[in-house]
């Protein structure tokens, strides 16, 4: 049997330097996290599309670790797409961005590594945000 | 859509107990949740003989409802073991209250407990597990703050009003000789504690404590018999919306807005019937979310709301009289804790800071990164 594997299939994308999300054929809403059915309808129809990588910061936080780790980001975007997804920012003011402001992905792949998503802020913040 | 048949009043906590607060070194999650229910079966003249229903969910074991039945040495008709997070107590009572009232069962046990400052072996974080996610490193407190984050952002609830949660809760564990961490605590004390997660810092996190709770319940009819002053099961409901925060289709609104209305709606109550409030604040953001998604205050006003003292003892509506996950106990899940000082509160039973002439409390549970929430209304037998 051939089943799908979402997350197997998005993580070969994100290694070939892309990032793919899923819509739904009949509904159209786009997907993220990668799935085998559509949330909220179970339609089985999920094809794989490539996103425009723009998005929005919806919220973030700077995480404060023991000792001399470095603190960290953490970030929600809302895709241009619709979903929200998790990820850490990038670049100049990633640890102090304005919610709403301009972002836009990009695949780091560190030495040894896993490729992983990530965004780096393009622009001020929304006006009247 | 059938209209929901809640038995309200129909089952009610007879027995309740707290047990190895704070530091109990040696001590198994365990040998604690079997040690709070044994305690809370004595304060009901009951004993383990009498028990049909045990509900339990341990940190550190999948299966825990089997294991305490075995710990115990009895063969229960029902072994609840709902996983919903510190929520799941909440749910446990209102599906006892429900076998309890289709005759499924007569007595039900709901324990929890945890090692969770002793031990030494580190429990999996819950969040963090999905595999879009780990990448992130994210942690129990950066899911909160990024709802905090997002709470200020849209309704100007301020750095100073999360600290005077903190603020409050300690107020009220001054009064409270079980309470882990006592003494004064100043909005400045909360603000500039060491930064956790952005805008969180220490003092708005719960404690990391050990503690166990439990509570024992039967039909409302033989209460009377074991305790003069049962805390009936009034109303009770649960929701879920999402397992990550990523997930949480509204950052600023949880899934209480969709239990507290129906518990009240079960319980044929308002919020301005509520006495006192135990709410679950893993985080100071808790509480200002519950208030307004409870229908205590507007959305976006909770920051405003708990201003000037007003849940703090004194106050206009008295919230987490124990002093809360801030500062009583907060053993990895606090659920159990809510409904305990809800039945204490009814009782008459908690000593420097019992409130005068309680007839409604309002428990209220929270599981995961505020993914899944329920909310029991107890009453004494005036509510009847």
């Amino acid at each position: 049997m051939n089943l799908p594997n979402p997350e197997a299939e998005f993580r070969a994308f994100l290694a070939e330097n892309r990032f793919m999300i899923q819509r739904s054929r009949s509904s159209g809403r786009h997907v993220f996290y990668p799935r085998i059915a559509e949330p909220g309808t179970g339609a089985r129809d999920l094809e794989w599309v490539e996103a425009s990588g723009a998005g929005t910061v919806h919220s973030f936080t700077v995480v404060t670790q023991r000792g001399d780790a470095p603190d960290y980001n953490i970030a929600l975007v809302d895709l241009a797409e619709g979903p929200r997804l998790m990820t850490r920012l990038v670049g100049p003011g990633a640890d102090t961005p304005d919610i709403g402001q301009a972002v836009r992905a990009e695949i780091e792949t560190p030495d040894g590594g896993d490729p992983v998503l990530v965004f780096r802020l393009v622009g001020a913040g929304e006006a009247g945000q | 859509m059938t209209e929901a048949r809640f038995p309200r009043g129909r089952a009610a906590m007879v027995g309740w107990a707290t047990h190895g607060m704070g530091e109990a070194p040696g001590q198994s999650s365990m040998d604690l949740a079997a040690g709070a229910g044994l305690l809370a079966l004595d304060s009901a003249g009951l004993t383990l003989a009498d028990v049909d229903a045990l509900y339990v969910a341990l940190p550190d074991d999948m299966l825990s409802g089997l294991s305490l039945a075995e710990y115990y040495g009895i063969h229960p008709k029902i072994t609840g073991n709902n996983r919903t997070g510190g929520s799941a107590f909440l749910s446990h009572a209102i599906e006892a209250a429900l076998a309890l009232d289709a005759g499924l069962c007569d007595v039900a046990l709901i324990t929890y407990g945890s090692n969770t400052r002793t031990n030494k072996r580190r429990y999996p974080a819950p969040p963090g597990e999905s595999p879009y996610e780990t990448a992130y490193r994210p942690n129990l407190p950066s899911s909160y703050a990024l709802a905090a984050r997002r709470h200020m952002h849209e309704f100007g609830t301020t750095r100073e009003q999360l600290a005077e949660v903190a603020v409050s809760a300690r107020k009220w564990a001054n009064l409270n000789p079980d309470a882990y961490k006592r003494g004064d605590l100043s909005i400045d004390d909360v603000i500039s504690a060491p930064m956790v997660a952005s805008p969180l810092t220490v003092r708005d996190c719960c404690l990391v404590t050990d503690g166990a709770a439990a509570v024992v319940m039967t039909r409302g009819d033989r209460a009377r018999d074991l305790r003069d002053t049962p805390a009936y099961l009034l109303g009770g409901a649960a929701a879920t919306t999402h397992r990550y925060i990523a997930a949480m289709p509204d950052l600023t609104v949880t899934a209480a807005a969709q239990s507290g209305p129906r518990a009240f709606a079960h319980a044929g109550l308002a919020p301005s019937d509520v006495d006192v409030l135990q709410l679950y604040d893993a985080f100071t953001i808790n509480v200002i979310l519950f208030l307004e998604d409870l229908g205590f205050c507007p959305k976006g006003e909770g920051g405003r709301f708990i201003e000037g003292g007003a849940i703090a003892p004194g106050g206009t509506l008295p919230v987490n009289t124990n002093g809360g996950g801030l500062s009583c106990v907060h053993p990895g899940m606090y659920g159990l804790f809510t409904m305990v000082e809800a039945c204490r509160q009814i009782a008459g039973e908690a000593g420097d800071r019992q409130l005068a002439d309680v007839n409604v409390a309002l428990s209220h549970g929270n599981g995961g990164v505020l993914s899944s929430q329920a909310t029991l209304l107890l009453g004494s037998a005036a509510t009847l």
